[in-house]
């Protein structure tokens, strides 16, 4: 068996045996890993809360035989206390963790994955302001990253020039933004295809200081479903409090 | 490949958690060999425990039905106990969380299991715990404090901001038990956040 280091941001758990857990990363060199952390459950652990999620920490690995690696080693890199200090922040923490699960590869190397979910997790904990905008630029970041950046500038159907037509619907498995003719899945407003193209075209920063308005709220409705759309299944962090 | 009766002691003890096909059959050869009594009293325990044990109509710990009670409507030691402080409840994830409290010796109120806590990724929220039942517990029982006793990881933590933010439109006091070092821990080993809240919880010295 041989060490490796390694950054990550802690995704998820889950409980093994009598005090351990599986813990999965999301690292800059080594894509998600899975690893258990030994007797992480017993209070003095060495570990203490160090690989909850969605701390971001250094860590020295064993490399397993088999899926699984082992945590030997963790040091803090930054465990954004703002975020576990409020349930609106942490909803919001885990609903960008659970994206990240559910699209990073094992053991294949994304670094631009892992910064991008690194400096979004640092703009949550940022006490003096929260986006409404930031899980959904975050997912539509994600979803350009893997291919699926949406066609905005014309219909993705019949490529009519959003110049000569007026594009009204939205739908990410047609490629984007529809005209009146080819119009399916969910209707969309010009303002919102307008923040849209800010949030993918270099504006991110302006779009993200965007008040709580009907507008925001129509781009992230519009990013849960087209991430759920692309990943083949519902975000369960997005909804859980929703009934609540 | 086994006569019936040995399969279906393996497929059901393979059935419980962490146990693997390999220790099922262990186990399942360990309990062939065993004398008779010995296998008998784990089969009369276990249907003793499902034919006994029901949830606390109160509470929601374990509790054993008392002769005469109808099935799921009997309370547990704990609630029936009239020496208990009847205002203050210790919300708690699990029963086997009531334990670790009862073994301080600190504390002399009442309980509420929620079975679980708020787990986004998992998609457990509010609606699959006993957040409703508790909520129904502060008027009805004159509540005068809530401790809020989940477990100090995220899931427990937003299990305890979620009942905060509940509770804050109800006259009761709402409390968060304390999170720091343990006993016996060294200083040096201690991480960022759990150092920095046991400083930020820090109290005076006589």
């Amino acid at each position: 068996m041989s060490l490796y280091r390694d950054q990550g941001v802690a995704l998820r758990h889950y409980k093994l045996g009598e005090a351990d857990r599986i813990v999965v990363f999301m690292t800059a060199g080594h894509g998600k890993v899975r690893a258990v952390a030994k007797g992480i459950r017993k209070t003095k652990s060495r570990f203490g809360s160090r690989l909850e999620p969605p701390t971001n920490v250094s860590l020295l690995f064993y490399e397993g035989r088999g899926e699984l690696d082992i945590v030997s080693q963790a040091e803090s890199i930054d465990h954004f206390r703002p975020i576990r200090d409020d349930l609106g922040r942490m909803t919001d923490a885990m609903s960008m963790l659970e994206a990240v699960d559910q699209t990073a590869q094992e053991r294949q190397p994304d670094a631009r994955l892992y910064q991008m979910l690194v400096a979004a997790l640092r703009t949550l904990a940022d006490r003096e302001r929260r986006s409404p905008l930031l899980v959904a630029a975050f997912y539509w970041k994600l979803l350009s990253m893997e291919g699926f950046g949406p066609i905005l500038e014309q219909c993705a159907s019949c490529s009519a020039p959003a110049s000569g037509v007026a594009l009204v619907a939205f739908d990410l498995t047609q490629g984007g933004a529809l005209c009146r003719d080819c119009r399916q899945g969910l209707p969309v407003s010009p303002e919102a295809l307008q923040l849209l193209g800010r949030i993918l075209g270099g504006g991110l920063a302006g779009a993200l200081q965007e008040p709580d308005s009907a507008v925001t709220s129509e781009v992230a409705a519009l990013a849960t479903h087209s991430m759920e759309q692309h990943l083949e299944r519902r975000l369960r962090a997005v909804h859980v409090l929703d009934h609540g | 490949m086994y006569a019936a009766p040995v399969q279906d002691l393996i497929d059901e003890l393979g059935r419980l958690p962490g146990i693997g096909p390999k220790s099922a059959q262990r186990i399942a050869f360990y309990l062939l060999k065993a004398p008779s009594e010995d296998a008998l009293r784990l089969s009369h325990a276990i249907s003793l425990v499902k034919e006994r044990i029901s949830w606390c109509r109160r509470c929601f710990n374990v509790s054993e039905t008392a002769t005469g009670d109808v099935a799921g409507q009997s309370e547990c030691e704990i609630c029936r106990d009239d020496r208990r402080d009847k205002t203050t409840v210790c919300v708690v994830e699990e029963p086997r969380d009531i334990v670790a409290v009862e073994k301080t010796r600190e504390y002399r109120g009442r309980y509420h299991v929620l079975q679980g806590a708020i787990n986004p990724i998992e998609g457990v929220g509010p609606d699959q715990l006993r957040v409703r039942e508790l909520l129904a517990r502060i008027d009805a029982e004159a509540i005068v404090e809530v401790i809020v006793c989940t477990n100090p990881n995220i899931e427990g933590d937003a299990t305890a901001m979620y009942l905060a933010s509940l509770l804050r439109a109800l006259p009761v006091k709402v409390t968060r038990i304390a999170s720091g070092l343990p006993v016996g821990g060294d200083l040096e080993y201690a991480d960022e956040l759990t150092l920095g809240r046991a400083l930020e919880g820090r109290r005076e010295l006589a």
